[in-house]
């Protein structure tokens, strides 16, 4: 450590005011801040003591994300190994020769081939993904000189679990340049975008190639398989035949466990749980937006089930296989309870995480385009997060003015 | 019932005025620097919607469409003035503004001052004349038609608010010198419509 400290010192003025390095100032501040607590302290008030500052707060969130990652690595090569094992052939690509290279085998039950295969699909995409956002990141840190911020990390890790694994790698580069520099850069950085960063550059992707981004195709690092085996998710199947196609895919169980096809970190509800067990413990993820994610998703599913449809099977896909499928335990653990794209106020937090979740099932349900509404929803509830701010606080200056009226 | 109410939602979300289409760009861009202007901007749209869509229904389905002037005469059964279509519309429209301008000016001053030159500029918003105009395109009826008005009205007043509300926020953001103000609004319009997109493609 004190090595460490040492070298970053005898390095410091080469990159202060008039050093030789003076533009790359917030790389080496970034790395300072990275490895040690800053000793500073804020110039003006208000003052505030607390050792949660930004970077803890959003390593938290990344150490939040341990269990979908593991997942992203396990499932990616267990749902290709499947496939492979029900007679599809590899895809053509570097990652089999690799595999083939290490000799290992493209066996479902062999957890650390599975590990190996998925992390050859899961790392390209990660590195992209930090090496081009982290890019801009240092770009406009230089010339607006401010620091780099620990929220790109997040970002950065956020991105990445929510891409299907056969994504080609220029797409996320173009993806996370949408992203960083619209989502985020162009409203001055972290902690003042009105957007979720991850989330538009999913959006972005989505909406550009949705070859690439949707449809049967893409979720299974594999071909496809002679007997017709499906590699749609879950929620695509529910769109076609309801409840029938989903019970007889897989048991609730493997569902809650994350072992089925879908993007690459959000498949498991079990690492999502754990997840948020770290952000609430924390305090760092609002358990007022997930409890009410939850219960929206609870009264507007229980609604169509009762409505019913003729002619949408959808309708009848109860509220538990909601929660189970598709994003939504990702989206709402990690997504739903960004503090900067969410509305600030308490009372603000329960009305936006009730219609997100109303608006995920009826996206779901109501639009075929979209079996997976979560990203849709969220999005969509960003826009008018700070109009909930508003009229929470509007409501407060009425009230408060009205008890000291008299 | 279910008709309308579907008529209702898509006109709101699904083919929502401003974020689907871009019409009423100018007061949309221009008046959402508060959300509380914007709320009045928003409410007097949907007023003049709701009033104007079914009142040129009645100006083109009894005086313009192709031998809808037979009510007076038999004679006049042959006589087409759909081609006055956008005129009338105008006239119409531009009319209901006048009326909504003196109300507000008599009971809401202080909305009326807010305002300012965008409500006699409503008169040409072209998301107003857009909705008298798909009605005469689909044929709604009367009842269609004061459905729509009012949906698009919502719709539009939805965006404007909810962007109102996001501009307010930028107070704490920090654009570069080049996007402050109008640039950055366009973004946001850009990104809201990414937002508004989940909708597009529902069918009702």
């Amino acid at each position: 450590m004190k090595f460490l400290r040492d070298l970053l010192d005898r390095q410091a003025h080469r990159f202060e005011k008039g050093g030789r390095f003076e533009r790359l100032y917030p790389l080496w501040e970034a790395q300072d801040t990275f490895l040690f607590t800053p000793g500073e302290v804020t110039q003006s008030t208000p003052h505030v003591r607390d050792a949660l500052d930004m970077k803890r707060l959003m390593v938290t969130v990344v150490v939040a994300l341990a269990g979908c990652i593991y997942m992203a690595l396990h499932n990616t090569g267990y749902q290709a190994h499947l496939a492979i094992a029900a007679g599809a052939p590899p895809l053509d690509v570097w990652q089999t020769d690799a595999m083939r290279g290490m000799g290992l085998a493209f066996a479902p039950d062999d957890a650390w081939a599975c590990l190996v295969h998925g992390a050859l699909y899961f790392g390209p995409v990660l590195a992209v993904t930090f090496a081009v956002g982290g890019l801009w990141e240092a770009v406009f840190a230089g010339v607006r000189r401010h620091e780099i911020n620990e929220g790109f990390l997040v970002t950065g890790m956020l991105l990445p679990l929510t891409l299907p694994a056969t994504i080609p790698l220029w797409q996320v580069a173009l993806g996370v340049s949408f992203g960083v520099v619209v989502g985020k850069e162009i409203f001055g950085g972290t902690g003042m975008n009105v957007l979720n960063p991850a989330l538009t550059a999913r959006a972005f992707l989505f909406f550009a190639y949705p070859a690439d981004m949707s449809g049967d195709a893409v979720w299974i690092a594999a071909g496809t398989a002679p007997d017709g085996v499906s590699g749609a998710t879950v929620l695509a199947l529910a769109t076609e035949r309801g409840m029938p196609a989903v019970v007889e895919t897989l048991s609730p169980w493997q569902a809650f466990a994350g072992w089925m096809p879908g993007s690459m970190g959000e498949t498991s509800v079990l690492a999502c749980l754990a997840g948020a067990a770290v952000l609430v413990g924390t305090g760092v993820g609002s358990w007022r937006i997930m409890a009410s994610v939850a219960v929206g998703t609870l009264g507007a599913a229980w609604l169509l089930n009762a409505v019913g449809s003729m002619t949408n099977p959808f309708f009848e896909v109860t509220p538990l296989w909601h929660y189970l499928l598709g994003g939504w335990a990702f989206g709402t653990v990690y997504m739903a309870t960004d503090p900067v794209s969410g509305p600030s106020t308490p009372s603000g937090h329960y009305a936006y995480g009730f219609l997100i979740g109303l608006l995920v099932v009826l996206i779901r349900v109501v639009n075929p385009a979209y079996p997976e509404g979560m990203m849709l929803a969220i999005l969509f509830m960003n826009l008018f997060a700070p109009l909930i701010d508003y009229v929470v606080v509007q409501a407060n200056v009425r009230r408060r003015r009205a008890r000291h009226a008299g | 019932m279910e008709h309308y109410l579907n008529l209702a939602v898509k006109a709101i979300f699904v083919e929502n005025m401003a974020l689907a289409f871009f019409l009423g760009m100018c007061s949309f861009l221009a008046v959402s620097k508060r959300v509380s202007t914007a709320l009045g901007l928003g409410a007097a749209v949907i007023f003049v919607l709701t009033v104007t869509v079914p009142l040129n229904n009645l100006v083109y389905a009894y005086a313009l469409k192709p031998g809808a002037l037979a009510w007076l005469s038999p004679s006049l059964a042959e006589i087409d003035l759909s081609f006055l279509g956008f005129l009338t519309f105008i006239g119409t429209i531009a009319a209901m503004t006048q009326i909504v301008e003196m109300t507000l000016d008599r009971f809401a001053p202080a909305l009326y001052a807010a305002l300012g030159i965008f409500l006699p500029l409503i008169a040409v918003n072209c998301a107003i004349l857009g909705a008298s105009l798909w009605m005469m395109e689909r044929n709604y009826n009367l009842v269609e038609s004061a459905v729509f008005g009012f949906g698009s009205g919502v719709g539009w007043a939805l965006a404007i608010v909810a962007l109102a509300g996001i501009r307010e926020r930028l107070r704490y953001s920090n654009p570069p010198a080049g996007l402050r103000g109008l640039g950055l609004t366009f973004i946001i319009v850009g990104l809201m419509a990414i937002g508004f997109m989940a909708f597009a493609g529902v069918q009702l």
